[in-house]
This record gives structure tokens, C-alpha cells and sequence, in this order.
């Protein structure tokens, strides 16, 4: 018995030895590069986009930065699109890539992986739904998300999407969409038409009229009331029952649905009764059908700009951090004859089926996208000036999730994803809900420009997340990189490109190595008689991953 | 203290680095020592030593979470149909009648004002928070900060370093900085009295300083190529910040154990009650805003009993704050708001409970220049189906919140540029002089 213990455990450390060892290969083989279908060459897209900024700077008088290297734009690409910072496997995967278009192909590759889609469901859930989690009977986040996901990974039509969130019948299980309008719920009354109306057009139009359920809009004179209440009468028919979101076109009484607004002071009595109508281009609106059918057509309406205009905009701060207008649901209304930016992005998605993997390859192959984010100007005017005109690449905070997920990732050699192992995942899920509790979630307002606060760096510094994920442990990267890289150049050299995606200078690359000497005798003979106390390098490895995940350029996008 | 270089070192700017830099509380302390006033209240003896009208204002807020009860608690109706069982005592206050839950506070209420009246149009928790904490009605497109986000923005004291605006025994519901940044968002404790949480560096000081200087050389890279953009992103001065912290002399204001069982017991053994006396510490300090959060009031089951246990832990922690703040000379400088998001239905449901209630709820206010044993607003005995009915003499939170800004020298109207490009006032109400006694009301209202 006891041979056969012996044994079972000889085998169990050798399999857990070769799991350390595969997991902890620094020199990760070069998987083969993405290619690109013949369909999806944009370039002609890109370079409409392209001249519009080159334009745009010109007239401005504005200072452009110069191109970032290849690896900064990779880190940028892998945070918006991932939510986090590259793996070392994928950063030497893309490094062994030589040819000349590799951030393309990469593109369409990142677009395929599951990381995209369940990331971008997650964001893009937040600008449909926001953060709340609701009334748990009707309204089921995940589902939705789920959906999103699923059509993130098909590369669905956004048009299509925005049709049947608006549109959803059924249950909330069962037909996930559904679960835009059930979040809306009232306890014990029905929908909030207000609530929907205001949701919709700031997320499918990219504009704030909230403020006209109450009266016109105080500063743009094309939004008034009544048009808030029109759209919100859209809205009127839906309703809650044991079969999910249905249309009742006729109430208890068999009377027709009529939407009623009562007044503040006034009673029922004294309710005005509203049409459904739509405040501009009623010809777009269709005459027949379900009242949610028809401003789901009128919204997605090949003509109407703003549908295109939004979700060009949204995808931009989804890319860069920060929309192209802000706030990312205030957009100016579109002028006839007139092609910025979002028009020429709008125009391209609408040619491409309306698919946001357009989007994303215009935004990702233009020539904005790949500006440095280092500036040469002499004032903070002139700075400034630059950030307004696009033409450096602005410094954006990193969101909550992209701060744990980058830690996360950067913690460990191979990617983080639905191959890895469980354990590992089941850590990371832990982890990022953890870290979000006490770092804080920045809710619906995502896009919104803000600094970091003295809690959030007190959790970076000494909080239990850095310290798990700086560590020498078995599967950590530190404890990779320490003990399986050639040497000290190596080391530093590899960590960090696992957490900031560049190598270092050579003032940094001394530094460290220096500091790594601590660790270890200057020759075998002083071990002996030295009496200069020698660092533990494994605290000393911990130490630098440290330092690494508190500096700037960690937290911030560049 | 080091060469006389380091002492003029200029005290901290934004893109310098700790590493290199003499601290604020270094200098401050040398100038201390040099014999240099300091005007505000500091940790230092002589600081802390100042009080009444020479000591600029703090806000206490403590938090009744889930809707308290007006009917059980400030506003009482025995006798009544909506009175429930509750009972009504006498207070120090000649005009004031308490509920019987609260027998300590009624022997501090002639310090302090009830305002009977408060209304509301929002009956949902997270809305109606976010009112009462803000004075405006929440909305999808712009956040609001709250009143103890404003006091701190409005009124920052450069000797204080740990956070001005604290929340205690914080729930879900953080009082945020809002349109003003996150950077004003309270700073939480989850468990106050306790240690707290990532303010110990997990390694020895040797090492500390290591990873220090490593961080120097990483951010020197990334800053000397971007030095406008790196300078606003402030990554450098939250960090210093952060250090300075995590070294201060102030944290021991987050500990309560030099304090006397006796002061213990008398706030009482609960997370609100050393909440409490944590905030009289905080205020001690300099803080300028504390929030201490009490859970549980949300009694649609049960209420009479759900607000009892309530009013045990609430009554023996406002009362000894109450009197603590005045016995050290505080009370004056110090605004105390108790209030919550509404309050409860006059009807009992057949739960034995009460529901959200906004259409009237009660609230106490105490110091900083408010009336005295007075009661403001009254509501109706009887009503069982009255909903369309309304306090007497109502008060509106925008004026309440109005009238504790100019109390504390925050200008209400005061506008600020949003980041969606709207100018928005700080309060929509104005200053009552109703509610403050008259010499404060005629040298507030008047300047």
C-alpha cells in the first residue's frame, strides 16, 4: 500500500510539475497569423476617415503627435477590446508576426475571440439597461448580457438588435431582449413610458431629451415637450403579464390604448390624451403595425442619422475611453450636407449591414487610433488644443473592471480565457467582483472623464489583489518569469512587457537588474564570506511587479 | 527636522514625487515648532484647542436608512389611528413631545430643532436617497453631489490628511462627489473603530521605500514625455496623497481604543454607535463632513417592533454625540442632520407594517446655529386616506440644505460648470431664517 501511495504521489507532483512548467514557458510559440476575408477590406473607409482628420488638423493649426509604436497600439486594442492588458503569449504571438498590416489582422482576430463578445456585451448592457440588477422576477441582466454576447460573437447586425430591444415581446427568459423594457417595470404600475422613451433615444440616437417629460428643453429649442410625450406614447401598449412583454392595443375595457398625461396639481379627470407621434420625419414612420414595431423602424430608418451618428460615437469611447463628442448621449443634431467624422463612421456602418465590427476596424485602422500619446507642445494650452482636435492620443483612466482584468491578466503568462484553467478562472471571476465592490463602479456614466481617488490607490498599493497577483507562486507570473528566464535582463525585460506592454529603457532595465543583484552574491566565493545581507529575490521580483502595476502608465490608457 | 532647504521645500505639488519631497505634515510641524499659528483646526493640540465661533463648521449626518418612521420616532400620534402603539414622552423642549423610543434624546432636545414637515416626491429607495442626500430629484443625465461632498469641495482644509468627507458604517448607497468628481466621493468604512482597511503597507518600511524609488523611475519615464497629460491625470498627487495617509498622525481619529469603556457604553455596543463616536473624533480633527449610516428601518412587516430595535441603537448614540459635542465646546461649530429618504405610511398595513412614505417625514438638526428646542411643521392626526393631504408649514429639502451651506459659509447659489456642459447652482432653495436663531439668521441672511 504504502509503495503504491509512494507512487501516486511521485506521479500527482510530476503532473503538477508539468503543468507549472507548460504554464510557465516565457518563450510562447508563435500561433499563425490571422488572416483577413476579402469582404472585410475597409481600406477605402479608412482613408475617407483619415483625410477628414488630416483635414480637421490642418484647419485647426494642430500640433500632431507621431504614430505610437505597434506594441502601444496592441495594449490599446487589447483594453478596449478584452478589457484588459495583453498576455505575454499574445504579445510574443504578435511580435513574431512581421508583415506589415499584423494590427488588421489582429483586429479580426481579437473581433472573434469570446473575450470581445463578452466583453462588449457587458459595456454595451450598460448603456441599454445601466447597472442596475431590478426587479428580479422580470428583468434578468445576465440574460440580456448573454444575448448581447451571443450576438457580438455572430457579428449581428446592430440595426437588427436596436429593433428587437425595442420591439421584444415574450418572456425575459426566453427571449432576453425583452428585458429593455423590463426594466422599466413600476412596482405595481406597469412601465415607465418616460423611463423607456428617454432610455431609447439616448442610446439609440445619442441625445438627451429627459429633461423634456417635464417641459421643453431649456437649451435646444428642437425638443420640446410634447415630443418627449409623443415618443413616450410608443410605449403605451406594453405591458407585463404571465406571457412576458406583450402589446395590448385594447385596455380591461376593450377600449382602445391611450396614452394619458396627467399634470403635476391636476387629477385624471384632467388628463391630456397623447398620439404616438414622432418629433421629426414623420414619412420614416411606418403607417401600420404595433406601436413599438413602427419607432423601431423609424429609429433604425435608412435616412435617420442620428440612429448611425450614436453608435459610431458610442463605439469610439468604447475604443478610445472617451467618446468623439461628449457626453457620449448628447450628440448636436446632424446638419444636412455636412460629413464630420461621425458621418463618415455612420455612413461606413451603414454600408457594412450595420455591423459594429465596422465600426470598430474603421476606428482601430485610422490613423487617429494610432497617434502617440506622448506630446511635444510647450504649454497646457496647447496640450490642450491637441486633445480638442484629436490629434494625440488622449490619457484615459482605465474603467474599474479594465484595472482588475489588466492586474488579472498581467499576474499570469497565458491568456486568461474560456481555455484557462477552472481554478484559475474561478479565481479571476471572484477577484473582479471583489475588486469592483471596493474600488467602486463608475455605473452608467462610463465614459465620463474622471481621476482616480485616494481609496482606489490605497487598494492598488496595498490591498490583497496586487499583493496575490505580484507574489512568486506557483502560477503566477513573476514566478515564471523569475525562474524560467535566462537572466536578470530577461526578467525585468518580461515583466514588463506582461504589465505594461513595452520594454523598459535602459535607465529602468539598470534599475531593476540592479536591484535583482541585491539578491544574489557577486561571486560564488563572498557567499561564504560576505556579510552584505542578500535579498530575497522572490521579494525582490514581488517588489517590481508592484511597482509596475502602481505606476501611471498601469492605470492609464495611452 | 533636516537641512533648512528641506524645511522651505515648497510643501507639494502635483507632479512632484513623495520620494523627494518634504512632507506636508513635516512642514507643518516645523512650523508649529517655530511658533507659526495655525489658524484651522489641525491634529495638533493647539489647533484641535479651538472652538465655538472660531472653529470653521462640520456636518454630521447620520443616516436613517430605509425610511424611518416620522410616527415612531421625531412625530408622534398616540391616540390617533395612524399613531400605531407607540406613546409620546416629554422633553426638554417644552413644545416638543418625543416617542417613547427615544427617552435619552428627549433629554437633548432642547438643543436641538424638528423640522415635522420635510416633503418629497420620491418614494423609491434609491431615488428617494438620492434626493434627500443631494436636494434634487435624481435624473438619467446628470449626477448631483451630495451636501457632505459640496462641504468638503467648498471648504478644504490643506492641514487635514486623511479624507474630509467620510462615510461610516457605509451601506451600498455612497455619498458620491457627483458632477464634482469621484474625487469627492466619501471615503468608507465599513466598520468603523476597526482597523482600516489598505492603510498598511504590506511590507517593511526598507522595502517600502524600495518600491518607491522604482516607482519614481517607472512614472519619470511616462511623465517626461507627457507632461501636460500626465500632470492632469493627478495619478501622482492621489498617490502622495495616499502615502501622506497612510502615515498620518490624524488616522488614530478612525480608532476609538484610547477612548473609556464608559464613553464606549454610553454610544453603545453597535456598529452605528462607535460610528458615532468615530465621527466625533473625525470632527475633532478638522473633517468637514462625516456620514454615519444606520440600517434597518425598512419595517413593511412589523413596524412598531422594526423601529424599536432601531430607535435602541439610534437613541443612546445621537444622545451621547449630542452631549459630547457640547461638553467639549463643539456644538457650535458642528451641524448634527438626522434624516432619512421618507418616512413611513400613517396607515399600518395588514402586515403590522408601515410603507414608503414621502409625502411628509420628519428630521432633527442640532448646532451650528439652528433653533433650539423648537418643532417646525405639523401633520395631520387622522389620516387614513390621505394622501392628498399636506404638512402645515412644510419645509423643502432644497431649503434645508440651502440654509446648512450658508450656515457652514457655502455660498447655495454658487454655480458650477457640469462635464455636460450645464451650469447648475448648488441648491435650488434658499437660506430660511426660520430655521436658524436669530442673530445667525440676521448675520447669515443679511451678508
Amino acid at each position: 500500500m504504502r509503495a503504491v501511495a509512494v507512487l501516486f504521489a511521485l506521479g500527482a507532483a510530476f503532473l503538477v510539475f508539468k503543468v507549472v512548467q507548460i504554464a510557465g514557458r516565457v518563450d510562447v510559440v508563435a500561433a499563425a497569423p490571422p488572416t483577413i476575408a476579402e469582404e472585410q477590406q475597409i481600406d477605402a473607409s479608412v482613408a475617407r476617415l483619415n483625410d477628414w482628420f488630416r483635414k480637421h488638423w490642418e484647419k485647426e493649426g494642430a500640433n500632431v503627435a507621431e504614430p505610437a509604436d505597434d506594441l502601444t497600439v496592441f495594449r490599446r486594442l487589447s483594453l478596449s477590446l478584452f478589457g484588459a492588458v495583453p498576455s505575454l503569449e499574445d504579445i510574443r504571438t504578435f511580435e513574431a508576426d512581421t508583415q506589415p498590416d499584423r494590427i488588421d489582422r489582429w483586429v479580426v482576430q481579437m473581433l472573434q475571440d469570446s473575450r470581445y463578445s463578452d466583453y462588449f456585451a457587458e459595456r454595451l448592457a450598460r448603456s441599454l439597461v445601466g447597472v442596475e440588477q431590478g426587479a428580479f422576477i422580470v428583468f434578468r441582466r445576465d440574460r440580456l448580457t448573454s444575448w448581447l454576447a451571443a450576438q457580438m460573437r455572430n457579428d449581428a447586425s446592430w440595426t437588427e438588435m436596436t429593433r428587437e430591444l425595442i420591439a421584444a415581446e415574450g418572456l425575459w427568459t426566453d427571449q432576453p431582449a425583452a428585458n429593455f423594457i423590463t426594466m422599466a417595470r413600476i412596482d405595481d404600475d406597469g412601465l415607465d413610458e418616460n423611463k423607456l422613451a428617454g432610455r431609447s433615444v439616448r442610446t439609440f440616437l445619442g441625445q438627451r431629451i429627459d429633461c423634456a417629460q417635464c417641459h421643453d428643453h431649456p437649451f435646444d429649442p428642437e425638443w420640446k415637450q410634447a415630443d418627449f410625450e409623443g415618443l413616450a406614447a410608443f410605449f403605451s401598449q406594453a405591458a407585463i403579464s404571465l406571457g412576458g412583454v406583450t402589446d395590448y392595443p385594447l385596455d380591461d375595457e376593450q377600449q382602445d390604448v391611450v396614452y394619458k398625461v396627467t399634470d403635476p396639481g391636476m387629477s385624471d379627470a384632467d388628463a391630456r390624451m397623447i398620439p404616438a407621434a414622432v418629433p421629426f420625419h414623420s414619412e420614416w414612420l411606418p403607417s401600420h403595425g404595433g406601436l413599438r414595431h413602427r419607432l423601431a423602424d423609424w429609429i433604425t430608418h435608412k435616412d435617420n442619422r442620428r440612429f448611425e451618428r450614436a453608435i459610431a460615437n458610442r463605439m469610439w469611447g468604447f475604443m478610445f475611453g472617451k467618446p468623439l463628442h461628449e457626453p457620449v448621449d448628447d450628440l448636436p443634431h446632424p446638419v444636412d450636407g455636412e460629413q464630420n467624422a461621425l458621418d463618415i463612421l455612420g455612413a461606413e456602418f451603414r454600408a457594412g449591414d450595420g455591423r459594429l465590427s465596422t465600426l470598430i476596424r474603421m476606428i482601430a485602422l485610422s490613423d487617429v487610433f494610432r497617434l502617440s500619446s506622448e506630446s511635444t507642445t510647450a504649454t497646457d494650452e496647447d496640450y490642450t488644443a491637441q486633445i480638442r482636435a484629436w490629434s494625440v492620443f488622449p490619457l484615459v483612466r482605465l474603467r474599474p473592471e479594465q484595472v482588475i482584468g489588466s492586474l488579472f491578466q498581467a499576474g499570469h503568462i497565458r491568456n486568461i480565457d474560456q481555455n484557462s484553467n477552472p481554478l484559475i478562472r474561478v479565481q479571476k471571476f471572484g477577484n473582479e467582483n471583489d475588486f469592483l465592490n471596493e474600488y467602486g463602479d463608475l455605473g452608467d456614466d462610463e465614459l465620463l472623464q474622471q481621476v482616480g481617488t485616494i481609496p482606489q490607490a490605497l487598494l492598488r498599493m496595498n490591498g490583497r489583489f496586487t499583493a496575490d497577483l505580484s507574489k512568486v507562486d506557483m502560477l503566477t507570473a513573476a514566478n515564471q518569469i523569475l525562474n524560467l528566464s535566462p537572466d536578470d535582463r530577461a526578467v525585468v525585460e518580461n515583466s514588463y512587457l506582461a504589465c505594461l506592454c513595452r520594454r523598459p529603457t535602459d535607465e529602468e532595465r539598470q534599475f531593476f537588474t540592479d536591484m535583482l543583484n541585491s539578491g544574489k552574491p557577486a561571486d560564488e566565493n563572498e557567499s561564504k564570506t560576505s556579510t552584505k545581507p542578500i535579498r530575497d529575490r522572490a521579494e525582490i521580483m514581488q517588489d517590481l511587479f508592484w511597482t509596475l502595476f502602481n505606476s501611471p502608465e498601469f492605470s492609464w490608457n495611452h | 527636522m533636516g537641512s533648512s532647504y528641506e524645511c522651505f521645500a515648497f510643501p507639494r505639488a502635483p507632479n512632484m514625487t513623495s520620494t523627494n519631497l518634504v512632507s506636508r505634515r513635516t512642514l507643518m510641524q516645523f512650523l508649529s515648532a517655530c511658533g507659526v499659528s495655525l489658524a484651522l483646526p489641525g491634529m495638533s493640540a493647539r489647533a484641535a484647542s479651538r472652538r465655538r465661533e472660531e472653529r470653521p463648521k462640520s456636518l454630521i449626518t447620520l443616516w436613517m436608512n430605509g425610511g424611518m418612521s416620522q410616527l415612531e420616532t421625531w412625530d408622534p400620534h398616540p391616540g390617533t389611528p395612524s399613531g400605531g402603539d407607540v406613546k409620546d414622552i416629554v422633553t426638554t423642549a417644552k413644545d416638543i413631545r418625543l416617542s417613547e423610543m427615544l427617552p435619552q434624546l428627549a433629554e437633548q432636545m432642547a438643543s436641538c430643532l424638528l423640522i415635522r414637515s420635510l416633503t418629497s416626491k420620491e418614494g423609491d429607495h434609491e431615488r428617494g436617497s438620492m434626493f434627500v442626500k443631494t436636494g434634487y430629484r435624481p435624473e438619467p443625465t446628470l449626477k448631483y453631489p451630495t451636501l457632505g461632498a459640496i462641504a468638503a469641495h467648498e471648504l478644504p482644509d490643506p492641514r487635514i490628511e486623511i479624507p474630509q468627507h467620510v462615510a461610516l458604517a457605509s451601506d451600498r448607497i455612497v455619498p458620491e462627489g457627483g458632477y464634482l468628481g469621484n474625487q469627492w466621493d466619501a471615503f468608507r468604512v465599513f466598520n468603523p473603530g476597526e482597523d482600516l482597511a489598505n492603510l498598511s503597507a504590506e511590507v517593511s518600511k526598507e522595502r517600502q521605500a524600495d518600491r518607491l524609488k522604482g516607482l519614481s523611475v517607472v512614472s519619470r519615464q511616462f511623465e517626461q514625455r507627457r507632461q501636460f497629460g500626465a500632470k492632469a491625470t493627478l495619478h501622482q498627487n492621489t498617490l502622495d496623497r495616499a502615502l501622506e495617509m497612510m502615515t498620518s498622525d490624524q488616522l488614530k481619529a478612525f480608532r476609538i481604543d484610547d477612548e473609556t469603556s464608559a464613553v464606549k457604553t454610553a454610544y453603545g455596543n453597535s456598529s452605528f454607535g462607535r460610528g458615532c463616536l468615530v465621527a466625533r473624533r473625525l470632527i475633532e480633527v478638522g473633517v468637514r463632513s462625516v456620514e454615519v449610516n444606520l440600517s434597518g428601518f425598512d419595517t413593511h412587516v412589523s413596524n412598531h417592533e422594526g423601529q424599536f430595535t432601531q430607535a435602541r441603537i439610534l437613541d443612546p448614540a445621537i444622545s451621547t454625540l449630542l452631549k459630547e459635542l457640547r461638553d467639549r465646546d463643539l456644538l457650535d461649530s458642528t451641524i448634527v442632520l438626522c434624516i432619512s429618504e421618507f418616512g413611513r405610511t400613517p396607515q399600518i398595513n395588514p402586515a403590522g407594517g408601515r410603507d414608503h412614505w414621502p409625502n411628509w417625514f420628519s428630521c432633527m438638526i442640532a448646532g451650528g446655529g439652528f433653533r433650539e428646542g423648537t418643532v417646525i411643521g405639523s401633520t395631520p392626526h387622522d389620516i387614513l386616506d390621505g394622501k392628498t393631504a399636506a404638512p402645515k408649514d412644510p419645509v423643502l429639502v432644497p431649503e434645508l440644505y440651502a440654509t446648512i451651506m450658508a450656515v457652514m459659509g457655502i455660498d447655495p447659489g454658487k454655480e458650477i460648470m457640469t462635464p455636460i456642459g450645464r451650469p447648475m447652482r448648488f441648491s435650488d432653495g434658499k437660506p430660511s431664517a426660520r430655521l436658524l436663531k436669530d442673530d445667525v439668521a440676521s448675520a447669515i441672511i443679511r451678508s
